[in-house]
């Protein structure tokens, strides 16, 4: 395990009764784009400062490239941060604020100038060199604050929450950005978010923190369509939960009895169930159709279809949400626009419709 | 402000107040001073006629000498204040807010009690036969000790206390009790200048430190720095307006200062504001006093307004230098000469 380039060992840290990260231990490869994902208060940011040396753990160890840097100070691992408040330092020009670490390590005057030219050249900021921070934009800081800490190529670069203070449209860009400058420069990046949409755009891989402890570390499609728990699922995205218990089983395929008085619900067993199981299932409302009529017979037989009631409509541009009531449950559904789709007819309030998926669309998230 | 017009006017309005009382309690009394310099003295005290034969009688040799020690000892106090006060100032803006309350009302606490009342607590903990003067000897003869015992150094004049003598041989070292005592001496001027203004040191400092982004450092740390390298390349230059105000803060009451060097700094440290006092009170020339008033306050603004010029030439030339560099990285790339 200290053979693999960054690990987290059985790291504890506690803030007098709040443990904020609780035993964690995560291996993460060289060159990765690793998120860790959750909402504000999981313990996220606790486990990037503890790489960047500002807090130590109370238990565990950290290694980085087979060196354990658990006791490090800040100022003797090479593992740059990127604040969320950017930290430009105000007195002084953005080309001094980038070269602030190739002059500590005292570096030759010819390599510090070529090295800060060639990256503000990189990030398209050369006209701006010789500016102070306040004079800049958001997103210009963003990035001088990104160059700041990649200029002396550390072993791994630490972001927090970087685009958080970025309007939509700047963010977006700046993912982007984000995701070339990986690819350029190919050092380690580590990135703490709570924006699922960030995390899911960038990542190689991500850890969904909560409670100080990972729920799940995988790939991002893995996450979203194979959440481990149902933490994962509801935060990652939306999703429907039904909970139940198995009903029978038959060959790779489950029915599940719902505790609202929901009808059976049919399911891919992957998890290869008794029957009597209790069992949370999650369907993603993209994954539910709402038509007027039923599905037609081409279809197949075995998929879950359920008459319902229009409750509400949400037009949201892209899709239309509809929130739907069906045997005393509340089912979210996603309809994409198409010109294709026109030719149905029209869905509104209180009209009587029939929901239906797949049931490998279906995925069981929690066993009790 | 609805109408420019309207909102100048409101904008006078609110400034008159503040601005007619400097004009009337600080701007008119320094032109009657300057014109007093330029009249005679009667003999019973008042005021005489135009003449410049207050300047002509400003020969005293004294004078040049005592402008230079107020200036010096004031520099001093400065220095000593702004050193004491920086770490004090950056260890207050770190603390929670509670404890930041009742620091601020520690430094804040002795201007409940007078002034001339504290100096004179002083004037009695450095009495001869006080605990401090004990301490101050123990010290000087450790230090004549230590300086005979390294075989081939001399000991130097500061080491016994400047004016006593010393004798290296056998016996080691004497000290002269009756010329190194702590009080009438220079030491005492500028121990307790620092004690008395030490909190209006503090206090801009302070104020500037607690608007300082602390995670600054964080991030100078982050960037390889170690801890004083962050405090002496960002905090320091972070919170310099504050350090000029302090400074000013203190240089200023310190050249003007006569209470301290009239009660604790006996025939030894006798500075301009004594001699001010002198002239004004006991020898009833305001005209002679005047005059010193001016050219203390001439000897302390002409260097400032040229420092102030120096920097800001300075400032100027440093922007035109940095346009030039960005035209020449806009059109040669890196290769422009910094």
């Amino acid at each position: 395990m200290k053979d693999d380039f960054l690990v987290f060992d059985h790291v504890t840290k506690r803030f007098g009764a709040l443990t904020a990260v609780d035993d964690v231990s995560l291996t993460i490869k060289r060159g990765e784009f690793f998120s860790l994902l959750g909402p504000s208060g999981c313990g996220k940011t606790t486990l990037l400062r503890m790489l960047g040396g500002f807090e130590k753990p109370d238990s565990g160890r950290i290694y980085l490239e087979g060196k354990d840097i658990t006791d490090l100070p800040p100022n003797q691992r090479r593992v740059h941060t990127v604040f969320q408040n950017y930290a430009l330092f105000p007195t002084m020009t953005i080309w001094d604020n980038i070269a602030f670490s190739l002059k500590l390590a005292k570096r030759p005057k010819d390599e510090v100038e070529e090295k800060v030219d060639a990256i503000l050249d990189m990030i398209q900021m050369s006209e701006h060199a010789w500016k102070y921070p306040n004079q800049l934009s958001g997103g210009q800081k963003q990035r001088v604050a990104i160059a700041r800490a990649l200029v002396d190529r550390p072993q791994v670069l630490l972001l927090d929450e970087p685009l958080a203070a970025l309007d939509l449209k700047l963010r977006q860009h700046m993912l982007i950005e984000l995701d070339t400058i990986h690819d350029q420069v190919g050092i380690t990046f580590m990135y703490v978010t709570h924006d699922q949409g960030e995390a899911m755009s960038l990542s190689d891989r991500i850890a969904v923190i909560n409670r100080g402890n990972v729920e799940q570390l995988d790939v991002p499609a893995k996450i979203y369509e194979a959440p481990a728990s149902r933490f994962v699922a509801s935060f990652i995205g939306d999703t429907n939960f039904f909970s139940g218990t198995i009903a029978s089983v038959e060959g790779d395929y489950c029915t599940i009895q719902t505790e609202g008085g929901f009808p059976a619900i049919s399911a891919y067993n992957d998890r290869n169930l008794a029957v009597g199981q209790k069992v949370d299932l999650s369907v993603r409302p993209e994954k539910i159709r709402v038509t007027i009529n039923p599905p037609p017979p081409e279809k197949g037989a075995g998929i879950n279809v359920f008459p319902s009631k229009v409750q509400d409509i949400v037009y949201q541009g892209v899709y239309t949400r509809y929130w739907l009531k069906s045997s005393g449950l509340r089912v979210a559904a996603l309809k994409p626009h198409s010109r294709f789709l026109l030719d149905q007819e029209p869905i509104t309030w209180n009209d009587d419709v029939f929901v239906w998926w797949h049931p490998d669309d279906g995925y069981m998230v929690e066993v009790k | 402000m609805s109408a420019p017009g309207r909102g100048r006017k409101a904008e006078w309005l609110v400034t008159m107040p503040s601005f007619a009382w400097l004009l009337v309690f600080f701007a008119a009394p320094s032109l009657i001073v300057l014109a007093f310099t330029f009249h005679g003295h009667t003999a019973n005290g008042g005021v005489g006629e135009w003449s410049l034969s207050t300047w002509r009688e400003l020969v005293d040799p004294d004078y040049p000498t005592i402008v230079w020690k107020t200036i010096r000892i004031s520099f001093e106090v400065t220095v000593w204040s702004i050193l004491l006060a920086l770490p004090c100032a950056y260890a207050a803006a770190r603390m929670t807010k509670r404890w930041r309350a009742l620091v601020a009302g520690a430094i804040m606490l002795p201007f409940w009690t007078s002034f001339v009342v504290r100096v004179f607590a002083w004037k009695t903990m450095l009495h001869p036969d006080g605990w401090l003067q004990t301490c101050y000897h123990a010290w000087l003869h450790f230090k004549c000790w230590l300086y005979a015992w390294i075989p081939g150094v001399g000991v130097p004049a500061w080491a016994h206390g400047g004016t006593g003598d010393c004798l290296i041989g056998v016996a080691g070292c004497a000290i002269d009790a009756a010329s190194t005592t702590m009080i009438d001496s220079e030491l005492a001027v500028v121990l307790v200048s620092v004690y008395s203004f030490l909190p209006f040191a503090i206090m801009p400092m302070y104020t500037a430190a607690e608007k300082f982004d602390f995670s600054l450092l964080e991030a100078a740390r982050d960037l390889g720095a170690k801890n004083f390298y962050a405090f002496r390349k960002i905090f320091i230059p972070g919170i310099w307006q504050g350090i000029v105000s302090a400074v000013l803060m203190v240089f200023i009451p310190a050249v003007g200062s006569y209470v301290i060097p009239q009660m604790l700094g006996g025939t030894e440290c006798v500075l301009i504001g004594n001699k001010i006092f002198m002239r004004a009170i006991q020898n009833r020339n305001i005209p002679h006093a005047s005059a010193l008033a001016v050219l203390m306050a001439v000897s302390v603004l002409v260097p400032l307004a040229a420092a102030m010029w120096w920097k800001r030439r300075q400032t100027l030339r440093d922007r035109r230098r940095l346009e030039v560099r960005t035209a020449q990285l806009m059109t040669g790339g890196g290769e422009a000469q910094r």
